[in-house]
């Protein structure tokens, strides 16, 4: 690149710092920097530590991209640091940038985290092949084309944690596994050399902790740096474990189920005859006063006056032929 | 400019619990002079659950609702956001895989229809600003909300995933950074209000199966908007609506303290300031509060 080609510009980086042995808060400090078009988030990083202060902390190892470690957020967006090229962050947050950890609470000493919750969580989904093995093979164990391809990104996965971090479910909810470990349990459990396939389906079906209470914010499409969209592979599982016919018959998995009947009924969706379907006719009543409240307010369609789609038969027809899952 | 006119694809909410996203849809389409005509045979687009259950038929019967679309020869317009991303996901998914539209088309031939990939998908907010212009509404402007600090609320499925939004809408925007509802308050004469939670969840998909992270989320939205003065919210999507606007009683619980305030949807803000009524644009609909109209 020709040195006339590299641009500079005026920056605050507000960064935060927190040391869990000394600190009880942690506390923003205030950086300015003259940044090139030719620096990534890392090397501000390291100019902090070496021009400002040579007790900041963070983690870097391969600075390709492939290791993980320097996961953190730009203004809340996940980032790898050794990839993002800070005046691109420039461009879309203006000149004031704050330098966070991947998690705040989890800081142990500025942005180094304690990532333990991460690697219990994918440990949960076996991230790795189960099977008897011929200990004196004659033969490969061979995997056709088409059964790797469904293997799909899930492999690239560098355990880099931004996406776990950037869940609004995982940060709620203690139990929830998020979206990393999904995407493990389903590299795995696609693999067709595996034999915990079963196994792992159960345990992402369990309630609390598995693929029925995400969200659904897409908040790990965008926040993966290998474009794995583990909200995809979420989706994937899901259908996995109705098509094991071994899916527990609860209110999650009855309100998806609800989506067909109601279709094939009026085409549109009986949205009160949902909440009913899923939650069973004595778990509805804990909906009573939010649905009388609607009612007042005429937000409620009473059974016979529910729309229905023109063409009803066209959709009928298309869920008779088209089903390929069985409740 | 030619007038603007879009195929309507509902949703079921507009028809049920939200009548009030219908009646301010026609009443703003009938003040810009943009015509709607509505697919009354499309179906629900499984509001991201069908395909958890059933991802071919989910593919199908969305395919059918564009194919209609695409009878008429019309772009598309979308009133929800997760119509909105079902919508253009299963299109990005056909017109990006031979394979996968010819199946979708060998069903869709049984009822005599076909999927051709000829029609755009968007939703109405971005018809607005794109198609429509923020300045021409500007003009348009006779009641400014000037007196008001309104908290934009995007809604996850127009912004995110990005790579497919990007693709769909004319003008990109960023989900860690988005501006169309922000620039839409400003031209309505209001002023925006910037908070954490205005590009995050509601919670709305998880009700059913994890109240507490549902209420929680839709607690810190509400929280964060009054926390930086925000006289109301916004928002382009009806199920965060339904979720901000009727759940504020199970939201307070969650978060422990009390989080009430009124949220109009994208199309009565844009219907107040062009002077539509407030019946007209159907707010004797809200559960929260608004009287503040
Ligand atoms: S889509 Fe689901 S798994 Fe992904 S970030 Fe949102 S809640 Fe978490
Ligand atoms: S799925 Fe993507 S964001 Fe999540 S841990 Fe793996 S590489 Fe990181
Ligand atoms: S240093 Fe390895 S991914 Fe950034």
């Amino acid at each position: 690149m020709n040195n006339n080609s590299i641009t500079t510009k005026d920056v605050t980086f507000k960064v935060f710092r927190f040391n869990s042995e000394t600190d009880y808060l942690p506390t923003y400090k205030e950086y300015k920097m003259e940044v090139t078009s030719e620096e990534v988030v890392l090397d501000i990083l390291n100019r902090i530590k070496w021009d400002f202060d040579g007790s900041f902390s963070y983690r870097r190892s391969c600075r390709h991209g492939i290791c993980g470690a320097c996961a953190m957020k730009v203004n809340g967006k996940a980032t790898l640091a050794c990839k993002v090229n800070m005046h691109e962050m420039v461009e879309l947050f203006g000149n004031e940038i704050t330098l966070e950890p991947s998690s705040i609470k989890r800081s142990v000493k500025d942005f180094i985290i304690d990532k333990s919750d991460f690697w219990e969580k994918h440990a949960q989904a076996k991230p790795y092949l189960e099977a008897e093995i011929d200990e004196t093979p004659t033969m490969e164990n061979l995997v056709s084309i088409e059964d790797n391809d469904k293997i799909e990104d899930a492999d690239l996965c560098i355990q880099c944690g931004a996406c776990h971090y950037s869940c609004p479910a995982v940060e709620i909810n203690e139990q929830f596994m998020g979206p990393a470990a999904f995407v493990a349990a389903y590299r795995f459990g696609i693999d067709t050399r595996d034999d915990a396939q079963g196994e792992r389906l159960d345990t992402v079906d369990t309630p609390a902790q598995g693929v029925w209470d995400c969200v659904k914010c897409y908040e790990c499409a965008d926040a993966c740096p290998k474009e794995i969209n583990p909200i995809d592979k979420i989706t994937k599982l899901h259908n996995m474990v109705f098509e094991s016919g071994k899916v527990r018959k609860n209110v999650a998995s009855r309100h998806a189920v609800g989506f067909a009947h109601s279709i094939k009924k009026h085409g549109l969706l009986d949205e009160g005859e949902l909440v009913r379907y899923s939650e069973g006719n004595i778990g509805v009543l804990k909906h009573v006063p939010v649905a009388l409240q609607m009612f007042k307010k005429g937000k409620i369609v009473l059974p016979w006056n529910m729309p229905k789609s023109d063409n009803l038969d066209e959709i009928q027809k298309l869920i008779k032929s088209s089903s390929t899952t069985k409740f | 400019m030619s007038k603007l006119k879009y195929a309507l694809f509902t949703g079921c909410t507009a028809k049920e619990s939200t009548p009030e996203q219908m009646m301010s849809t026609l009443a703003v389409a009938d003040k810009l002079g943009i015509e709607l005509v509505e697919l009354t045979e499309a179906s629900c687009c499984g509001a991201s659950h069908l395909q958890d259950y059933d991802d071919f038929l989910s593919l199908v019967l969305n395919a059918r609702n564009i194919a209609y679309a695409e009878k008429h020869g019309l772009t598309m317009v979308t009133i929800c956001n997760t119509c909105q991303l079902n919508t253009a996901m299963t299109k990005h998914r056909l017109d990006n895989n031979a394979e996968l539209k010819a199946r979708v088309n060998e069903k869709l031939g049984e009822v005599g229809l076909e999927y051709k990939g000829t029609s755009q998908i968007t939703h109405f907010l971005y018809a607005i600003i794109d198609d429509f212009g923020l300045d021409k509404i500007k003009e348009m402007v006779v009641k400014p909300l000037s007196q008001f600090n309104i908290a934009p609320f995007y809604g996850c499925h127009n912004i995110r995933p990005s790579e497919l939004q990007n693709e769909t809408h004319k003008t990109p925007e960023s989900s860690y950074r988005p501006t169309s509802l922000d620039d839409l308050i400003i031209a309505c004469g209001g002023t925006n209000v910037d908070y954490e939670e205005k590009n995050k969840c509601c919670g709305f998909h998880a009700e059913l199966q994890s109240p507490k992270t549902a209420a929680t989320l839709t607690g810190n939205a509400l929280a964060g908007a009054m926390d930086q003065n925000a006289d109301w919210m916004v928002t382009p999507c009806p199920l965060c609506h339904l979720k901000l606007d009727t759940q504020y009683h199970h939201a307070s619980v969650a978060i422990g303290r009390d989080v009430k305030m009124p949220v109009l949807h994208m199309q009565q803000m844009v219907g107040l300031a062009l002077g539509c009524t407030p019946a007209e644009l159907g707010l004797q609909h809200h559960v929260s509060n608004v009287d503040f109209v």
